[in-house]
């Protein structure tokens, strides 16, 4: 069996058995040990020190939705790495971004990018948004062994909605319990400052400009609050990442525009180190 | 039950062959090229859903004729072959070189196998490189060898007279519209000689298209893009691109 998937033997019987268009459905059947929710941990005192990403945000606009993180993972009180990549594409018309243990978050997200193509590539059709919400439901449930000792993954999950036509927000708690979330959302330890900040810069006629410029003012808000989110590292050149999906499907603001972005926003803050002022009525 | 009489194991082969290969004759043709800047996959498909060609990975696509729901059966297969294969290692270790040897040894051990009845079914497996010459195409017949195709390759009910046909006509580096127009004239040519005309909404039209930005490079062709292509002249036009936003 072992040897059918690396070696050049015939297909097993796995392989040509009709029904499930669900690659971890195939997986759990043909080679369970490959599912990271199949892992046992051996028991361990205290908490197990592994790299920790922190915040990821998220905002509607008419016609889409930005998903945007910042890129500073840390171990304790050590910053891990500098330009961590937290928010990726699931598929054409999805992104998840995500807070929480690194390593095994990389390794879902890899996973759930499979599980939409592998069925859209056997079905002939994309899922439903709400489809691949409940599909990483079910992945970050598998975690929960995990979680319970300390390894959670806190994902946040956006999309455009072809049937509704409009962009849509899920969040996740670590059981795999999912809420739809209106206008804004964000999560991971910096989350707290980011809401804030959004929920006084956020209006329902945002352009996808001024959306990503709110992110980045969001962003820059959890970072300057929390030690675990890092803010814009000129020096270094290192931006958060920032992406919108459209009908037009994903996309990735190049380095240049989010550089442009970020400089903009630093550029205010030296002159209004707390950012925007909101009304008081 | 009755005493069973001796068949020679060669009679069997034959018995076997001929059934797959009558069965595969009671399928449509179609056909697959090499343009510049992919590979495109041609035939006669009068339904919408149930397709003849599919994405199998990000550069590999896959061609059947034959019995449906076995070649379904082989398609799906290979779905899952690639995905583990890219989900265990990396997805540049997917190759339909390796997929082909999939293919090739699970047809010839149910061919030889006297359990189980011959797939009747005839495969391409194609791969899109980052140059012409990167292209391969492999054609697998039912009885588990595989040939190394180059230019233009046809399977199903006709492809003899068909792939002589395209053999004498193709050339490297020809435009979509060029290739898509021979593909179309080759399957319109009935057995006899005489030829009849195929309605662009019973055409069935994919590509591997190397140009495309994203990594996965299948793409079906479908309603205007399909029809301007057919219209086109030959000449290079807008239509040619084969990444036009038109779904």
């Amino acid at each position: 069996m072992e040897a059918n998937t690396r070696g050049t033997g015939r297909l097993p019987a796995a392989f040509l058995t009709p029904g499930s268009s669900s690659f971890m459905d195939f997986l759990s059947d043909h080679q369970p040990e490959l599912l990271p929710g199949k892992r046992t941990l051996p028991p361990v005192q205290g908490v197990i020190e592994a790299p920790h990403g922190t915040t990821i945000v998220a905002v509607t606009f008419p016609g889409g939705v930005v998903l945007a993180g910042d890129r500073r993972a840390t171990m304790g009180n050590v910053i891990a790495q500098r330009d961590i990549e937290k928010v990726f594409p699931a598929d054409e018309h999805s992104a998840v971004g995500i807070a929480g243990t690194a390593g095994l978050a990389v390794e879902m997200v890899k996973l759930f990018q499979l599980e939409l193509e592998h069925f859209e590539k056997v079905e002939g059709a994309q899922l439903s948004l709400e489809g691949k919400a409940n599909r990483l439901s079910t992945m970050i449930r598998s975690n929960l062994g995990m979680a319970m000792q300390g390894l959670a993954v806190v994902p946040l999950f956006a999309g455009y909605d072809l049937d509704r036509e409009r962009g849509r927000i899920f969040s996740y708690d670590v059981t795999g319990g999912r809420s739809e979330e209106h206008n804004f959302a964000a999560t991971g330890s910096g989350s707290v400052f980011a809401r804030g900040a959004m929920k006084k810069l956020f209006r329902d006629d945002l352009t996808e400009e001024e959306a990503t410029t709110l992110v980045v003012q969001a962003l820059y808000d959890a970072a300057d609050d929390d030690s675990a989110t890092g803010g814009p590292d000129v020096a270094r050149r290192i931006y958060p990442i920032i992406t919108v999906i459209t009908d037009d499907g994903f996309r990735r603001l190049t380095e240049q525009e989010a550089s442009e972005l970020s400089r903009a926003v630093l550029q205010r803050r030296l002159e209004e180190p707390d950012g925007p002022r909101a009304a008081l009525l | 039950m009755s005493t069973p009489f001796y068949v020679s194991p060669q009679q069997a082969m034959a018995d076997r062959a001929e059934y797959a290969r009558k069965g595969i004759a009671r399928g449509r043709s179609l056909a697959v090229m090499q343009y510049a800047d992919g590979i495109v996959f041609v035939g006669e498909n009068p339904s919408r859903a149930l397709h003849k060609f599919s994405e199998i990975y990000d550069r590999i696509g896959f061609a059947a004729a034959g019995k449906y729901n076995e070649y379904e059966n082989l398609r799906i297969g290979g779905v899952r072959y690639a995905d583990l294969r890219g989900y265990t290692y990396d997805r540049d270790d997917v190759t339909a070189r390796g997929l082909a040897n999939v293919y090739a040894q699970t047809l010839g051990t149910i061919f030889s196998s006297a359990a189980e009845k011959p797939y009747e079914v005839e495969l391409v497996v194609a791969e899109v490189g980052e140059t012409p010459e990167g292209d391969q195409i492999y054609r697998l017949p039912h009885d588990g060898s595989i040939v190394d195709e180059h230019g233009s390759v046809a399977v199903g009910g006709n492809s003899e007279q068909i792939s002589t046909f395209l053999d004498q006509r193709h050339r490297d580096g020809m435009s979509l519209a060029e290739a898509l127009k021979l593909a179309v004239q080759a399957l319109s040519r009935d057995t006899n000689g005489g030829e009849r005309e195929i309605p662009a909404e019973r055409l069935e039209v994919a590509v591997l298209d190397r140009t495309r930005p994203q990594k996965r490079k299948f793409k079906r062709i479908v309603g205007g893009q399909l029809s301007r292509l057919l219209a086109a002249n030959g000449a290079t036009t807008e239509a040619e691109s084969a990444d036009d936003p038109e779904e």
